[in-house]
C-alpha cells in the first residue's frame, strides 16, 4: 500500500476522479448538466459542486455522476442513430393540415 | 475574467523542425464546412491538430489567469475597509476561483489534464495574464481592478461565449454572468471614495492613472502584430480583433470615468467625430513585453504565492484521497 505521504506532488490530484454535476435549479424543472469537476470521494463531489456551480442559489439540489459511468455514442453512429427519424415528418403535428374552423387543436 | 495573453506563445518548447500534420481531407472539409456555417466543436468531433493545440493554450491560460488573479485582490481582504466590502471582496475572489474550475474543466476535455495545466503553471513554462504582475498599493486598486481590469475583461470574454469550440463558449457564458458584479461593485465602491475626502478622491486618481495604460494592452498586440490572431478569427476562436476590442472599450469607459470624476491619464484622448470614436495615445508595448516575458514588478512573487499555496494544500489533497480510499476498502464485501 503506497503512503500518501511519500507520494509524488500531484499525485493525489490525478488520482481524484471526474464527475459530472447537475443542478435542479427549482423544484418542478429538471435536473441539469452544468459541468464536471474533480474529487475524491462522492460526498466530496458534493461539497465541490455546490461551490462552484451553486454560489447564486443556482440550484435546490445537485446529483454528481462518476463521468466515467456516463455511457455514451460514438460521433461515427450520428447518421446511423438520428438520421432515419429525419424522413418521419408526420410524426409532427405540423404535418397535418386542419380547417382553420377548427380552430385550436 | 482576464484574457490578455491569449495571443501571446508560451515558453518555446524545444525546437524541432516543424511538421505541418497532415489531416485526413474528408474530416477536414466537414471541420471548415461546419465552423463557416457558425456551427460548435464539441470534444469527441474530430478536430484539427492545430484547432486543438489553440484552444488547450487559451484555455489554460486563461484558467491560469483566473488563478494568479486571485492574489492581488485577496492581499487586500484582510485590510478591506468595511465588514460589508470584506464580504464582496470574499465573493469575488471565490468567484475567481471558480471560473478557474470552469475553464480547466473545458481544457481537459481536449485531453489535457488538470496535473499537466498545473505544473506548466508551477514551472513558469505557461503563460497568465501580465496585468497581475503589477501590485495592488492602496484600497482603490481593489476598485480599478473592479471597474477597469475586469472591465477589460467583460470586453474580452463577451465575444467568447460564441466561439466555436462548445465547452469553452458553455463555460464563458456562466463567466460572463458573474463577471458583471465584479465590474459594478469596484466602480460602487470608487464612487464612494469619490464622495468621500479629498486624500480619499487623490487615491482613486492615483490608481486609475497607474492602471489604465496596462488595461488598454491587455487586450494584446495591435492586429498588425498579432501571432495568432488570423488564424483564431479564421476557426470562430476570436470573434474580434484586439484593437477593435480595445476601441470599444475606449469608448466605454470614457463616459464612466466622467461620472466618476476622474481623469484618464492620456493627454491625446480625445473624441474624434469623423471616426465616431475616441483617439487615444501610443501603448507602451516595451512595458508590455517586458512583464509577459517575466520582468514585471510582480512576476516572481506572484509565481511563488501561487506554488506555496499549491504546496501548502497538498496535505489536504492526500488526505482527502486517503479518506476515498479508506471508505472505498470498507465497502468492500470481506475478502475470503
Amino acid at each position: 500500500m503506497s503512503n500518501p505521504a511519500t507520494a509524488s506532488p500531484t499525485k493525489a490530484l490525478k488520482d481524484w476522479p471526474l464527475w459530472e454535476v447537475f443542478v435542479r435549479s427549482k423544484q418542478g424543472l429538471e435536473h441539469k448538466h452544468c459541468g464536471s469537476l474533480h474529487a475524491s470521494d462522492p460526498e466530496h463531489a458534493l461539497q465541490m459542486a455546490r461551490d462552484i456551480y451553486t454560489r447564486r442559489q443556482e440550484g435546490v439540489s445537485i446529483w454528481v455522476v462518476p463521468s466515467k459511468a456516463i455511457v455514451a455514442n460514438s460521433p461515427d453512429d450520428k447518421a446511423e442513430l438520428f438520421d432515419p427519424s429525419g424522413d418521419k415528418i408526420y410524426r409532427h403535428p405540423t404535418f397535418y393540415d386542419i380547417p382553420d374552423d377548427v380552430g385550436h387543436m | 475574467m482576464y484574457t490578455q495573453s491569449l495571443s501571446i506563445p508560451d515558453a518555446p518548447a524545444p525546437k524541432i523542425a516543424p511538421v505541418a500534420p497532415v489531416e485526413p481531407a474528408e474530416l477536414q472539409a466537414a471541420f471548415d464546412a461546419r465552423v463557416a456555417a457558425d456551427g460548435r466543436i464539441e470534444p469527441q468531433d474530430w478536430m484539427p491538430q492545430a484547432y486543438r493545440k489553440t484552444l488547450v493554450r487559451q484555455i489554460s491560460q486563461h484558467a491560469h489567469s483566473e488563478i494568479v488573479g486571485m492574489l492581488p485582490e485577496g492581499n487586500w481582504i484582510s485590510r478591506a475597509p468595511s465588514l460589508k466590502r470584506k464580504a464582496i471582496l470574499i465573493a469575488k475572489v471565490q468567484d475567481e476561483g471558480g471560473h478557474g474550475q470552469y475553464l480547466y474543466s473545458a481544457a481537459e476535455t481536449l485531453g489535457t489534464s488538470r496535473e499537466e495545466m498545473l505544473n506548466a503553471l508551477h514551472t513558469g513554462k505557461a503563460k497568465y495574464s501580465s496585468i497581475f504582475n503589477y501590485p495592488t498599493l492602496t484600497w482603490a486598486d481593489v476598485g480599478v481592478i473592479g471597474w477597469l481590469v475586469d472591465g477589460a475583461a467583460i470586453m474580452n470574454q463577451i465575444p467568447l461565449c460564441r466561439c466555436s469550440y462548445g465547452p469553452y463558449a458553455r463555460a464563458m457564458i456562466r463567466v460572463c454572468k458573474e463577471e458583471s458584479f465584479h465590474q459594478r461593485q469596484g466602480y460602487e465602491a470608487l464612487l464612494v471614495m469619490m464622495r468621500g475626502t479629498p486624500g480619499q478622491r487623490r487615491m482613486v486618481q492615483d490608481a486609475v492613472n497607474r492602471w489604465w495604460w496596462k488595461c488598454l494592452a491587455m487586450f494584446g498586440p495591435p492586429d498588425s502584430n498579432s501571432a495568432h490572431s488570423e488564424q483564431s478569427m479564421h476557426w470562430g476562436i476570436k470573434r474580434i480583433s484586439n484593437d477593435d476590442l480595445r476601441q470599444q472599450f475606449v469608448d466605454a469607459t470614457v463616459p464612466q470615468a466622467e461620472v466618476l470624476g476622474v481623469s484618464l491619464p492620456d493627454p491625446l484622448l480625445r473624441w474624434n467625430e469623423a471616426r465616431g470614436h475616441y483617439d487615444f495615445g501610443p501603448i507602451d508595448w516595451d512595458e508590455f513585453w517586458q512583464t509577459v516575458n517575466g520582468n514585471g514588478p510582480c512576476n516572481v512573487q506572484r509565481l511563488a504565492t501561487r506554488v506555496k499555496a499549491h504546496t501548502d494544500g497538498q496535505w489536504v489533497r492526500d488526505a482527502a484521497s486517503a479518506h476515498a480510499a479508506k471508505q472505498q476498502q470498507r465497502a468492500q464485501p470481506e475478502a475470503a
